[in-house]
């Protein structure tokens, strides 16, 4: 993974001082608060419900076992022993004092840490795929890309104060596991004919109030020009995205308000004078960066280990286990391991530090120290030998993370919602850990298989509601909390957003929800489609009356039971 | 006379801006006498009466954050002083404005930023080509700007080109040095 230089370190040591600074005048009483907000969430600083929130950037989800064991160094120290690992590749600290951050960010920035840019109207931290230079279909490595677009937008000074947030994404696969087209630009890694690497890029896409599917706004943007071209469409939407309603300030409105043509006639026009300019990338600064993500020291290994295969025929839930959380490697010999952090009964992404330093451990033991973090809330050991599969499972059994639920219906994706974020409108984590106790039964969740079910707190779904398979969006009616529930959503190349099935409803129902619409699935489902696939060939209907004529059998005993 | 950091310096100044208020005409607005900074609307109403002033150095010309800095394309030679408002401290589009007049529109003369302007951005403003930061009369003492002139070096080698440095860090800098062996 990427390495500080001499001047990245020098950079995350001002950010410290500047912002304890900052901090300083605001508790002094020289900073008002209106003044001290934007700054303290430019720092990832929240003020939340109970406690400020911290979110420190994890870039494009990389992190090493000196930072692993940092993060639980600083959950056990400055908070309450756990941390939480969002959609955005970020961790965030419920618990921090304001006062300790700043010595929180002087902790990070030991082992190349920070929490620059992670909220405010700026860009944010960019995210990718989390097995990235590992996957077999990979065209083209991301990772440094992501790292020159990281080193770019950090403290732009032209973009530090846009009309709202800003995310990039970047996908250099062939299947999408960047959500790119959610993003507020989308970047597509891809060769063009004669093998010229370059980007096609799309804009506008967004979740949030208003859910929108990115456009192209350019096929193939050659990789010398990337920057200038994201420039490009910073400024025109720097100068030209609203300001005066914070909900109509993405630049996905914009898009909309202007059309795809003439926004793009708009950044044409900006980029043809920013072209071949001094932000033109240069081959050795590809080089340079790229060098930091050659591939590890991996040892010349047979395709299967017969080992592994051995363990695999004779233990069942070392077998059940490497059915959904290993991923074949491009290496042979190698795999890919996800450690699962939805556990029945603990808030999806939630680690302790206890399991952060654990994790570290398994990173340097056996997969060259290094691990990363999934939008689905996950974490991935990139490059575990098939020998070493069976040490991990058991240890991280122990220390329950090795659920073997990746990709099916336990494997929520949740916000933190209610119990802790000021924004939401009703709790996420009760509705996952609700969901989860009744689908504890191992075979039929492997026998429903491949499904998404993503919970928002609020329409500013951080959850992801939109593009779960199942979505669950927490509304406030008359000061209680409601669920409204839409399927057909989902994310990577065929991404699509979800469509309400109707009312919405009652906490504890919820499960009984999720449960007719599997329900329905089964019923209807053909051999080997997955949920999303029926749900897509027979439409919402069949969905709708199973759902809405249970609940309604279910009112009529209740009252005819008084 | 107000306070403002001008070139990296806390100085008084007595430049005044003149600020319309929605009965006045731009046309028939009387523009005091003295160093004044008019709206565009007035300079472009104006302009025949008021260029000497602005070629003798004693006008200047402001621009709210949703005009358009092209329209001055055929002043920049002419005036020795553009001043951007910003309405909020929020409100990031003076960054990109500045930047156009100065890169774009190859303005020289005198940059300032007018209206609420905070010295936690005038890092910000500084990279964007503004050469004068004038905050609210009142809101800072001399002596808060002056504990504030050290913010315009918070980040001694920023990543990206901007106004004050065009170039990036990577074309700027051999980088790949050891952390804690930068030269200071």
């Amino acid at each position: 993974m990427y390495k500080y230089d001499a001047y990245d370190q020098q950079i995350v040591d001002e950010r410290v001082a500047q912002f304890a600074d900052q901090t300083r005048r605001y508790l002094a009483g020289e900073l008002e608060e209106d003044e001290f907000r934007p700054l303290r969430l430019q720092n990832g600083l929240y003020i939340q419900r109970y406690a400020p929130m911290l979110r420190i950037a994890v870039p494009y989800g990389n992190l090493n076992s000196a930072q692993l064991r940092k993060l639980g160094h600083v959950a056990r120290t400055y908070d309450r022993g756990y941390g939480h690992f969002t959609t955005r590749q970020n961790l965030q600290l419920n618990w921090p004092k304001l006062e300790d951050v700043p010595q929180i960010l002087a902790e990070l920035a030991t082992v190349q840490m920070h929490a620059i840019q992670t909220s405010g109207n700026c860009i944010r931290n960019v995210t990718s795929d989390p097995f990235a230079g590992v996957a077999g279909d990979e065209i083209i490595d991301p990772r440094p890309w992501c790292e020159l677009v990281r080193q770019w937008s950090t403290f732009h000074p032209e973009f530090a104060l846009l009309p709202r947030k800003f995310k990039i994404a970047v996908n250099g696969a062939t299947e999408d596991r960047a959500v790119i087209q959610v993003h507020d630009i989308g970047l597509d890694l891809k060769r063009d004919a004669q093998g010229r690497i370059g980007f096609r890029v799309l804009v506008g896409g967004g979740l949030g109030r208003t859910p929108i599917i990115g456009e192209e706004i350019a096929g193939f943007v050659p990789w010398q020009h990337i920057l200038s071209y994201c420039e490009a469409i910073l400024r025109v939407y720097n100068l030209h995205g609203r300001r005066d309603n914070a909900y109509k300030a993405r630049i996905k409105i914009l898009v909309k308000a202007l059309g795809i043509e003439a926004f793009r006639a708009q950044v044409e026009a900006e980029f043809a004078h920013l072209k071949d300019g001094p932000a033109t990338l240069t081959a050795d600064e590809v080089h340079r960066v790229s060098d930091h993500f050659d591939d590890p020291q991996y040892e010349t290994l047979p395709a299967e280990d017969a080992g592994y295969l051995a363990r695999l025929a004779e233990n069942k839930p070392f077998a059940a286990w490497a059915k959904r959380n290993v991923r074949a490697h491009k290496q042979p010999g190698y795999a890919s391991v996800v450690l699962s952090l939805k556990k029945s009964g603990v808030a999806p992404g939630d680690i302790t530090s206890e399991q952060f330093d654990l994790v570290a451990e398994l990173a340097d033991r056996y997969s060259f120290g290094e691990a990363r973090v999934t939008h689905e809330q996950n974490l991935v050991l990139a490059d575990v030998r098939q020998g070493d599969l069976y040490e991990v499972w058991r240890t991280a059994r122990d220390a329950g993370l090795a659920t073997p639920n990746i990709g099916l219906l336990t494997d929520i994706i949740c916000c933190p919602g209610g119990d802790f974020c000021a924004l939401a409108n009703a709790k996420s984590i009760p509705i996952a850990e609700a969901i989860q106790a009744r689908f504890d039964n191992l075979d039929y969740l492997h026998d429903i298989g491949e499904i998404e079910i993503n919970i928002s707190g609020c329409m500013n779904a951080c959850g992801h509601h939109h593009v779960g398979h199942i979505g669950v969006l927490g509304v406030d009616k008359n000061g209680e909390e409601w669920y409204q529930v839409s399927i057909g959503g989902d994310q990577g190349n065929d991404t699509a957003l979800g469509k309400v099935i109707g009312p919405s409803f009652a906490a504890v129902d919820m499960p009984d929800v999720v449960d007719a619409l599997i329900a329905t699935y089964i019923d209807s489902r053909h051999e080997d489609e997955r949920f999303i696939d029926t749900v897509r060939r027979i439409g919402l209907e069949p969905f709708k009356t199973r759902v809405y004529g249970d609940r309604n059998a279910r009112l009529e005993r209740k009252v005819a039971h008084g | 006379m107000a306070e403002i950091i001008k070139n990296g310096r806390v100085v008084t100044d007595d430049w005044q801006v003149l600020r319309l208020t929605e009965k006045d005409d731009p046309a028939a607005v009387e523009v005091p006498a003295g160093r004044v900074i008019v709206p565009l609307a007035v300079w472009q109403a104006q302009r025949p009466q008021l260029l000497a002033h602005a070629e003798a150095g004693v006008l200047g010309v402001w621009l709210a954050s949703d005009e358009d800095p092209a329209v001055l394309t055929d002043d920049v030679l002419t005036l020795q002083l553009i001043a951007v408002d910003f309405p909020k401290f929020t409100d990031g589009r003076g960054y990109s404005i500045a930047t156009l007049l100065r890169v774009r529109h190859g303005y020289a003369g005198e940059l300032r930023s007018i209206g609420e302007v905070l010295r936690d951005q005038f890092f910000f403003m500084v990279r964007c080509g503004f050469s004068s930061m004038q905050p609210r009369e009142g809101r800072y003492t001399r002596a808060q700007l002056e504990a504030a002139l050290a913010s315009l070096n918070d980040f001694a080698q920023p990543y990206q080109g901007a106004v004050d440095r065009a170039e990036p860090l990577f074309r700027r800098a051999a980088r790949g040095a050891a952390p804690g062996t930068l030269a200071a």
